[in-house]
């Protein structure tokens, strides 16, 4: 019971904190509801099978072989094929993270793999899947967790790319996404 | 001084727009670190950063050596150097063979102290900044004017003009769409290019990691789409362990914009695959440029505790009204003066370390905890050992030192100001003098100081005796601050005397780099105020206070007089300013307030040293409350009033905007009296209220006592 509580305080934490860098963040009760949620997103975005309207996935752990072949059938346009220039097209990106960190929203990632970046920086719409059980409080917590001996590109992304270069007035959309959509899922298995 | 630097001072501060984008955000910036820091224990935090910055900074070779076995182990090629010339070499060598046309780079001040881009774009390379800043200032062929924000200097009409110019014709000052612009032109150029250089913010040895820091994204696409990556790195980048990331990135985003986290932060350890399924070709040059010498400098070695956060150029006077331009160099503001003397020479930072107004404000808010208005003194000691001192200062200092002779310059002053003294103030002087009365009268030099004003009160015969040392300021202008501080102190059953031989502070020699005459006047006053057994030394002016508790031991120390230094101790222990002497008299009970005092508002300023130095802040403010006055609280109540002791006189044109910012936060409250503690302040806020006809008193907390205690 105190688990729960705890984990329902840590995501309202963590929820207002992205909020507050403009990043929206939908909390959903299991992985079926969340994938659900994301084809429901694409569509509304005009994910499609046309030009310059497509949707890259990086592979993700919550998502297997069956999960895919559904998905792209729900989604014309959808692909977990990604490579550059299919993402550099893309309208939107789909990723799992690894880690959410409460005190900052913050999203957590072991990014090795080139198509986790790929579909999280060039497309203008970014969602990112985390299993709300994946939230930690603060840094150092974080810090402890991440080992740099086991991944040699960790990356942390705390809402969508902005600038303030000009004038000093905040612009959401610099060279990475204007939109990020945080998916947080509560009973997501997931490898620790 | 060089008369372009002068010039290029005045242009700058004729410049609205930069003047206008400075005060604005300096203003912003203050309430965005504060929420930024809310619950956090900054001291603790900085202490933290201190403990790993100056730990790395005594092993630079060591952590450099196993930073580059590490990141090699992992297939990193890692490059070693303290020639910057053969990290260029090194880069246009690579980019050479590898047959790379493109280049991208994401923010990097190493670079720029290389001027790369320039060397890269000889040798025939297109290089594309692509930070927004980085690539409009890149256009527009300048240098970044703030480390942060490079391009904060100008306006979107500004960039609209350089990319209609420089990229595509037609292009409308609006932010939203020069952004979009901007993310539309360099998106292809990312993806063309086959060799990204970015720089780093933090070296982790253990890991063999670079940690980077960005909001727009503009990294992770140099780090990920180029199949080479070149990560410069200076050598004060190096820390120890992966765990001490945490602190440095819990500062480094709060202290430089107010933010929590940047948008993102990539931790790059070794090679990782590129797009094409070949591995990363990753080459980190560790760039030494001085920085271990530096290292071994005893006093410098501190300023490698700078995470680059800027935030001594955001909290600086002088810089939100100058900009980053008038230094002339790579590196900007305080922390710039002290890096530009070092990576490129001493005798660069004769101008702009003249710039320090020596408010403190920097030292204040450094999360590595630097001493910069202490190290650009030290800069002005080594100028001025170096090059002497200019021949105008060393005759005044000949007579500030001469007691007898100072003094009865003093003396003679009254009779030499007659002509243009216009009641207590004099409004104008002629020729060079006349920048030092423009926007700001000065006070008349008393016919009647102090030393000869006190031997005429009649003071009770006390047990306690405390020595009040003046000071050149209310011994000769303001004489009456002194009767006012005499008759409190004989309320609280302390006799006051004034020691004949007390001499200048020695705060006009410091503050030009001349310590062995700073030296002297401590040793001179040492002697006078401790020749009678006494319980306190007391003083008005926060300046001197600060020179009798701490800058006597420093100038001593400073020049080898240590045979001085015990009597220096002695009289540091005895020294207090009166407010917080007055403070505790009051909280034991030895004065109190008289009833029915007529309440009044009243604002309060806080004298730099008075507050920064001493931290003596609440004691006036309290004491007024007490008294029965209200406080309304001006904007920016510790800023720097602009007097800097000679800086009004050494840089008018300066002084004279943030004395009128202050004026206007004073005016602002609508309070009719303003409080402060030091008669320097006394004499610049002062007048310059007296030239605007404000009807807005000034007395010092000492003058108020006086009247409200029983």
């Amino acid at each position: 019971m105190n688990a729960i509580i705890e984990s329902s305080q840590i995501a309202e934490a963590f929820k207002a904190r992205a909020e507050a860098v403009s990043a929206q963040v939908e909390r959903v009760e299991d992985k079926a509801l969340a994938l659900e949620l994301v084809v429901r997103l694409l569509r509304v975005e005009g994910v499609s099978d046309s030009p310059h309207c497509g949707a890259v996935w990086a592979a993700s752990p919550m998502v297997d072989a069956a999960d895919r072949m559904s998905l792209e059938k729900a989604v014309p346009g959808l692909t977990f094929a990604v490579t550059r220039e299919l993402a550099a097209d893309a309208k939107a990106g789909i990723s799992q993270m690894d880690f959410g960190m409460a005190a900052t929203g913050s999203l957590v990632q072991c990014a090795d793999a080139v198509d986790k970046r790929l579909v999280s920086t060039l497309p203008s719409m970014h969602i990112a899947i985390l299993s709300t059980a994946a939230l930690l409080p603060d840094l150092p917590a974080v810090i402890a967790r991440l080992d740099p001996r086991n991944s040699a590109y960790l990356s942390f992304i705390t809402g969508p790319s902005r600038t303030a270069d000009i004038e000093r007035v905040l612009t959401i959309g610099a060279h990475g996404p204007e939109r990020l959509v945080i998916v947080l899922v509560d009973n997501l298995e997931v490898e620790r | 001084m060089k008369k372009n630097f002068k010039q290029s001072i005045i242009d700058a501060l004729e410049n609205p727009k930069l003047t206008g984008a400075l005060g604005n955000f300096s203003v912003a910036y203050r309430a965005s670190r504060a929420k930024a820091y809310e619950g956090i224990d900054f001291e603790a935090l900085r202490n933290q950063i201190v403990t790993i910055k100056s730990s790395a900074a005594a092993h630079f070779d060591e952590l450099a050596d196993r930073f580059a076995q590490v990141a090699e182990a992992k297939g990193a090629k890692v490059f070693r150097t303290d020639n910057p010339q053969a990290v260029t070499d090194y880069i246009l060598n690579l980019a050479k063979e590898r047959g790379v046309k493109n280049i991208v780079k994401s923010k990097s001040m190493a670079t720029e102290e290389l001027h790369l881009n320039k060397h890269l774009e000889k040798a025939g390379f297109d290089v594309r900044e692509t930070d927004l800043g980085e690539w409009i200032i890149q256009l527009a062929g300048q240098t970044p004017s703030h480390m942060v924000m490079p391009a904060i200097h100008m306006t979107k009409e500004d960039v609209a003009e350089v990319f209609s110019e420089k990229v595509e014709e037609g292009q409308a000052a609006d932010i939203a769409k020069l952004v979009r612009f901007a993310r539309g032109k360099m998106r292809p150029k990312f993806l063309e290019a086959q060799m990204g250089v970015s720089g780093a913010n933090i070296a982790v040895a253990e890991t063999g990691s670079i940690v980077l820091v960005t909001n727009e994204g503009n990294a992770r696409l140099v780090t990920t789409l180029p199949n080479i990556h070149v990560a410069v790195v200076g050598l004060e980048k190096l820390i120890e362990n992966f765990k001490d990331v945490a602190p440095i990135l819990t500062a480094l985003p709060r202290s430089a914009t107010g933010q929590l986290l940047t948008s993102y932060v990539s931790i790059i350890s070794g090679p990782v695959p590129n797009t094409d399924g070949t591995p990363k070709e990753l080459h980190i040059v560790l760039m030494d440029n001085r920085r271990n010498e530096m290292a071994h400098d005893p006093q410098f070695k501190e300023a490698l505790q700078c995470i680059r956060c800027a935030s001594c150029l955001n909290v600086c006077p002088v810089f939100r009204l100058v900009g980053g331009h008038v230094f002339g160099k790579v590196y900007t503001g305080g922390i710039g003066t002290i890096l530009t003397a070092w990576f490129d020479a001493l005798k660069e930072c004769d101008d702009i370390q003249a710039l320090c107004i020596q408010c403190g404000n920097c030292k204040e808010v450094c999360p590595g905890k630097i001493d910069i208005p202490g190290l650009i003194l030290e800069l002005r000691r080594r100028l001025a050992v170096e090059q002497g001192i200019p021949l105008i200062q060393k005759a005044i200092f000949a007579v500030v030192n001469n007691r007898r002779l100072f003094h009865s310059l003093l003396r003679a002053a009254p009779i030499g100001q007659f002509p243009f003294a216009k009641g207590r103030f004099i409004r104008h002087l002629p020729m060079f003098l006349s920048g030092l009365t423009d926007g700001r009268s000065l006070p008349v030099i008393s016919a009647d100081p102090f030393r000869d004003r006190i031997k005429k009160i009649e003071q009770p015969k006390c047990k306690e005796k405390a020595a009040f040392y003046g000071g050149c300021l209310i011994d000769f202008a303001y004489p009456e601050m002194g009767e006012a501080i005499v008759k409190v102190l004989n309320k609280a059953g302390i006799e006051v005397i004034f020691p004949e031989g007390q001499t200048c502070c020695g705060a006009p020699a410091r503050y030009s780099g001349a310590y062995e005459v700073a030296a002297q006047n401590g040793v001179d006053n040492i002697q006078a105020l401790l020749e009678e057994d006494v319980k306190y030394v007391v003083s008005a002016c926060p300046t001197c206070t600060v020179a009798l508790k701490e800058d006597f031991i420093h100038h001593l120390r400073a020049v080898g007089r240590t045979e001085e230094l015990p009597k220096a101790r002695q009289l540091s222990e005895k020294s207090v300013d009166f407010s917080t002497l007055a403070y505790q008299l009051i909280e034991q009970g030895r004065l109190k307030f008289k009833k029915g005092i007529e309440p009044t508002q009243f604002t309060y300023h806080d004298s730099c040293h008075f507050k920064r130095t001493l931290h003596a802040e609440q004691f006036p403010r309290e004491m007024m409350k007490q008294a029965g006055h209200e406080l309304i609280e001006m904007d920016e109540a510790d800023m720097c009033c602009g007097m800097g002791g000679s800086y009004t006189i050494k840089q008018p044109e300066i002084s004279a905007p943030i004395l009128e910012r202050k004026l206007v936060n004073i005016e602002k409250t609508g309070a009719p009296l303003l409080v402060i503690d030091c008669p320097g302040c006394m004499m610049q806020i002062g007048g310059g209220l007296h030239a605007r006809n404000s009807d807005v008193k000034v007395r010092l907390t000492a003058q108020m006592l006086a009247d409200c205690l029983e």
